[in-house]
């Protein structure tokens, strides 16, 4: 999979840093999440899921290759 | 003008359907009832259509393609502030409406909207809950509409400005809070300050309450500093602040009641319609309370479940929102030339979408009328493979920043009440419904419920 982050969307909540924080980071300066792993392992999938769910801003995506 | 009312002209504009006898065009109707007007909107002129309130032309945009064209504009061309006129008396002169995405990215950070801040403000709403309850007896009934007004103003209160000016507030607060939001009379259109109507004599009368009542909260602290010595600094909360930067009980009134607006009628509203919509489903409503006994079984916190996953609860709530969405229409002003559908917008124009309509388009969404909270599960999961129609929140950069607390509160409101308490109707089921003669949409009465303290609960 491959996990999208609309930057023009995001406004800054940091939800999916703590439902998947291998995944998300975020930028202090931009104000705006940032992707750690882009293509995480099928293991992570749940925790990845859950942080485009709960995004409050729905900024995130799933992509499947 | 000329050049660009071509393009106006080119949009299709709806019938009248209540006669135009004060020259303001669509008016009448949108005052008595808006649904009918923007439904028949995108159903005689489709995607893009046009109506007229008091001089201003309100191109009314419906469907995935032109919302996403209209929700991911920016600022710079559609301003939201300007086309909120009835918003302006209720501020007061010099407060700003809506913040920009840049100021509203600052406000998250500090302002306690923030991911991190949200356990402390699931343990505060389970507390205000608990007190709102405190003096039910084993059964009764609620006036639906009174009961969730009070209680999430004092939710917004305590979360938003602070616990201590929770505590100095009561329901006087939240009753001329309420006046407030009856002042939203569509007339603003023609004029905010037009004199003989009552709806605005009620807010102006409100929001003098509100200054009084604010006024009496700072002398009181005043007061006591000077007796007791300053809040220490870990004590404050946003009122010391602002008293400490010597703002005016004007001022700060109406930097409360912007704080509070977007998070107050809207939370409101959804809790009652939430409960409703149980209430008429029952065997929906067994399932949620099944849900929550197995969540709380081994004694787990709201606070903590409440920011966690409560699928069927939540996709109750997110079916309540998209059949009752708070908002019914948003609107921007065109202040830089867009387009739209093909079609070239001028300046000045109002450009909206309206979620009570994009929320029931029977193409993204199957039986749109139906309340099915299934449509939530995997692999269905409407709200986000409808991007930009499942638009309760709105959309986009604008996108309702407070969502995640409403959630929150809503479902921190339903562990507590339906683990302690059993609901049913009271009146006939169709007569539970919105009075729509405002913009700020409000449960009509009468909205009662029963309550019933369900066996071995733990009593007053």
């Amino acid at each position: 999979m491959k996990v999208v982050a609309d930057t023009g969307l995001c406004q800054g909540h940091q939800m999916c840093q703590g439902e998947a924080p291998d995944v998300f980071g975020f930028d202090e300066d931009a104000d705006t999440v940032t992707l750690l792993d882009e293509h995480p392992d099928d293991f992570a999938r749940p925790q990845v899921e859950a942080a485009v769910r709960y995004c409050p801003a729905m900024a995130l995506s799933i992509e499947e290759n | 003008m000329t050049a660009t009312t071509a393009g106006l002209d080119a949009i299709p504009e709806v019938s009248i359907a209540v006669p135009d006898e004060d020259g303001h065009g669509h008016l009448a109707e949108m005052r008595i009832d808006p649904v009918a007007l923007f439904e028949r909107v995108h159903a005689e002129c489709g995607e893009i259509g046009r109506f007229r309130i008091a001089g201003k032309e309100v191109i009314l945009v419906t469907g995935a393609e032109v919302n996403e064209q209209f929700f991911k504009s920016p600022d710079s061309t559609l301003d939201q502030a300007a086309a909120y006129p009835f918003m302006t008396p209720i501020f007061g002169k010099g407060v700003v409406f809506d913040a920009s995405p840049e100021e509203r990215q600052q406000m998250l950070k500090n302002q306690a909207l923030r991911g991190d801040q949200m356990r402390g403000h699931a343990t505060t709403i389970e507390n205000e809950i608990k007190r709102m309850v405190a003096d039910w007896g084993d059964e009764g009934e609620v006036d639906l509409l009174d009961f969730f007004a009070e209680l999430t103003i004092y939710n917004t209160a305590a979360c938003l400005v602070g616990l201590p000016f929770r505590e100095e507030i009561d329901h006087r607060f939240a009753e001329a809070y309420h006046g407030l939001e009856r002042g939203t009379d569509a007339l603003a259109y023609v004029d905010p300050y037009l004199e003989g109507v009552e709806a605005f004599e009620i807010r102006d009368r409100s929001r003098e309450t509100l200054v009084e009542l604010v006024q009496g909260i700072i002398d009181r602290r005043k007061e006591r500093a000077k007796n007791e010595g300053a809040v220490e600094r870990d004590a404050r909360d946003l009122l010391d602040v602002l008293i400490s930067i010597d703002m005016s009980a004007d001022y700060i009134t109406g930097v409360f009641i912007s704080m509070l607006f977007a998070g107050h009628h809207t939370s409101s509203g959804t809790s009652a319609w939430t409960l409703i919509e149980l209430m008429r489903h029952p065997d929906v409503m067994a399932e949620v309370v099944e849900e929550l006994d197995d969540l709380y079984a081994d004694g787990s916190e709201i606070s903590f479940q409440a920011l966690r996953s409560i699928p069927k609860l939540e996709s109750v709530i997110k079916e309540t929102l998209r059949l009752h969405p708070p908002l019914i229409i948003l609107m921007r002003q065109v202040v830089e030339e867009i387009e739209l559908a093909g079609h070239t917008i001028p300046v000045g124009t109002i450009v909206a979408s309206s979620p009570r309509v994009s929320n029931r388009l029977e193409e993204d969404f199957p039986d749109a009328q139906s309340f099915d909270p299934s449509r939530y599960l995997d692999p269905r999961q409407e709200d986000l493979q409808n991007r930009w129609t499942w638009i309760p929140f709105g959309a986009g950069k604008h996108r309702c920043v407070g969502n995640a607390f409403a959630m929150m509160q809503i479902k921190a409101i339903f562990s507590v009440l339906l683990q302690d308490f059993e609901f049913e109707l009271v009146q006939p089921s169709e007569t539970y419904r919105d009075d729509y003669s405002k913009m700020v949409i409000q449960l009509q009465r009468p909205c009662r419920a029963r309550y019933r303290r369900r066996p071995g609960r733990g009593t007053a």
